[in-house]
């Protein structure tokens, strides 16, 4: 009995691992937990930012009221033909029980940013303060290739800024105007986004990403591009 | 020799095109392309190129992009095919030196005329690509290749057209380094887009080469042709011979280019899932045709069929496979650009939004923006022929 309870267990942590619930993109749990740790010793020294702007995604709780996309649209006047955040939907037809989930989407603010290293001007760039990846607006030439190379989708061009515009966490609309979470964060119903510092270990964002009893993944780990905007399922911690 | 060559063609009492219907009707068209393209540039600068172009978020680079690559790589492989002559000193190239060399500053000129209305901001680009520079970035060292090339390009063909050997030998060689750089450069944009399978790896650098000097054989003999047939000319005979071994060139390039295009669609079928994808959508979806028909049959089994079985020396075959060529690479830019967006750079997270191929249709801006292109690149051919007197300068 006991066997059996174990062999159920174990297959149901390698359906999760191979991403049959998570949507093929797991890249946690102990086998590959170094390459999540966000902050192992070397990780910290090549990305020193303080704050470590993160999110976690707690993933079954979303509900898909796109509330958070809303939000995001308002405060950042994103203008109806674009978006900074999405929240997509997955089916899965097979599954047992619950069939359909949510999956948000927003820049990953990864720490290799593929767009940083095409621009061809520096109009994007990673702030070095806060590792955010930033726009400088007036310094975009358009050519759009930080497009063609974000594995994420995660750029549009705002013709009314004459530039690209991507999310910056709400750095200039709220975290730089004594606010202390994104608009999307606080606009989630469900607590579905948490929003934090990687670098503080009294972070709660940083306690989920620095655990191994509960799987936390990220989106396209192949792209290798080591993203800050981490996905979890389960019992939240 | 060649001084009093100069001489005679600079002092000589006829021009060929003076006068000359066909000359006039052909430059009217595409003073009216370009015209008509410049309104409908202004036209999207002023409503904002999203709006107007078939573009979106998920395809952000089309049909424009598509021309640019086109006249970029004719203008490439022109290059490369003009320092065969000039800078490695094989002497049956010589007589194509100028028409090869100014034909190669036409097209770079019509490639900047269509990139201009792709970029969002172009006058921003040329500041910040001096004051912000990106070396990681490979647009920026192509657009600053590209810059280099054209002025060493236009220096060469001042030193050949005054005889200068040493110095346009010089500038040539500057040209066709920047020229290479620059161009596998635009190859690596796409080859180092790793969310995009289709294009990721070492292959579009090399392939972009490869390509540019098949289509520079083709432009040449393309443009050499229509040379002579508004002035109404026989063919000197170093000019054939020239074309002669061009169009040996240009049979070599068909055979390299097909043996790529098989490896890319054997390795693309056993590659990821998107890559299987997009090459399928190729083989045997919306872009079948686009490959099979205007790629494989017109671009490189026609023209190949039409040189082996008609020969090197009769100068309307060539041009006719020249010119199915030229139809045959325009369809494989596009089919490059397009192709490599299709599927979604999400196509792998299994979600509703990203669970098909996505689809590009090309706005009349951008049509008629290109076409403008195609207008410049005539126009100012047919100015050269007439200004330099159908560029006979090392015709001997």
């Amino acid at each position: 009995m006991v066997d059996e309870m174990r062999r159920r267990e174990f297959l149901k942590m390698g359906l999760t691992i191979t991403g049959v619930f998570a949507g093929g993109t797991v890249l946690s749990v102990v086998s590959q937990f170094d390459k999540v740790f966000a902050s192992s010793k070397d990780y910290r020294e090549r990305y020193p930012y303080k704050p470590h702007y993160s999110m976690v995604i707690h993933q079954d709780l979303c509900i898909g009221c796109e509330l958070c996309v809303k939000a995001c649209a308002k405060t950042n006047h994103v203008p109806e033909y674009g978006y900074r955040t999405a929240v997509l939907e997955r089916h899965v037809e097979d599954a047992i029980g619950q069939k359909r989930e949510f999956v948000p989407m927003l820049c990953m603010q990864c720490n290799d940013p593929p767009c940083v290293r095409a621009c061809t001007v520096k109009a994007t760039y990673k702030d070095k303060k806060t590792g955010i990846v930033m726009m400088n607006y007036d310094k975009c030439i358009g050519c759009k290739i930080c497009m063609e190379v974000c594995p994420y989708n995660a750029r549009y061009y705002n013709e009314e800024k004459h530039a690209i515009d991507k999310c910056n966490f709400c750095f200039d609309t709220r975290l730089t105007k004594g606010k202390k979470i994104p608009a999307c964060v606080a606009a989630c119903p469900t607590g579905a986004r948490i929003f934090g510092d990687l670098s503080d270990p009294e972070d709660k964002v940083f306690k989920i990403v620095h655990q191994i009893k509960q799987p936390v993944w990220v989106v396209l780990p192949e792209e290798d591009t080591k993203p800050n905007v981490f996905y979890t399922k389960g019992v939240l911690l | 020799m060649g001084h009093e060559l100069y001489k005679e063609s600079a002092d000589g009492q006829i021009n060929p095109l003076s006068g000359r219907k066909s000359f006039y009707i052909l430059a009217g068209l595409s003073i009216l392309l370009v015209c008509v393209a410049s309104i409908f540039g202004a036209d999207a600068l002023i409503k904002g190129r999203m709006h107007v172009y078939g573009l979106t978020r998920d395809i952000p680079l089309g049909l424009l992009i598509a021309t640019y690559i086109f006249f970029v790589v004719t203008s490439t492989g022109l290059c490369i095919v003009a320092s065969i002559g000039d800078v490695f000193g094989v002497k049956e190239y010589m007589p194509i030196a100028t028409r090869t060399v100014f034909m190669s500053i036409v097209m770079i000129l019509s490639g900047f005329f269509v990139i201009f209305f792709d970029l969002e901001n172009p006058f921003r680009m040329a500041i910040y690509n001096i004051i912000s520079p990106n070396f990681t970035s490979n647009i920026w060292w192509m657009g600053t290749l590209y810059v280099l090339y054209t002025f060493f390009m236009i220096f060469e063909l001042i030193f050949l057209l005054l005889y200068w050997h040493r110095l346009a030998k010089m500038a040539g060689l500057a040209a066709v380094l920047c020229g290479i750089g620059a161009h596998s450069n635009l190859g690596a944009i796409f080859g180092m887009s790793h969310c995009r399978q289709f294009w990721y790896g070492p292959y579009m650098p090399i392939y972009f080469i490869a390509s540019a000097i098949m289509l520079g054989c083709a432009a040449l003999i393309f443009f050499t042709y229509i040379a002579y047939r508004l002035a109404n000319e026989p063919m000197e005979g170093p000019m054939e011979s020239a074309m002669r071994a061009i169009g040996k060139l240009t049979a070599l390039m068909i055979c390299i280019l097909m043996f790529f295009t098989i490896w890319k669609i054997i390795t693309g079928l056993v590659g990821g899932e998107p890559k299987r994808v997009a090459i399928l959508a190729m083989l045997k979806g919306p872009y079948a045709i686009n490959f099979w028909i205007f790629e494989v049959l017109a671009g490189m089994v026609l023209p190949l069929v039409i040189l082996l079985k008609f020969g090197f020396k009769n100068m309307k075959t060539l041009f006719y496979a020249s010119l199915s060529m030229i139809i045959g690479i325009f369809f494989m830019r596009y089919d490059l650009v397009v192709i490599g967006h299709i599927v979604p750079v999400l196509y792998e997270l299994h979600v509703r939004e990203f669970s098909g191929l996505l689809s590009y249709t090309p706005s009349l801006h951008e049509i008629m923006i290109s076409a403008g292109g195609f207008g410049i690149a005539f126009i100012l051919f047919l100015i050269g022929e007439k200004f330099f007197k159908g560029h006979k300068f090392y015709i001997q």
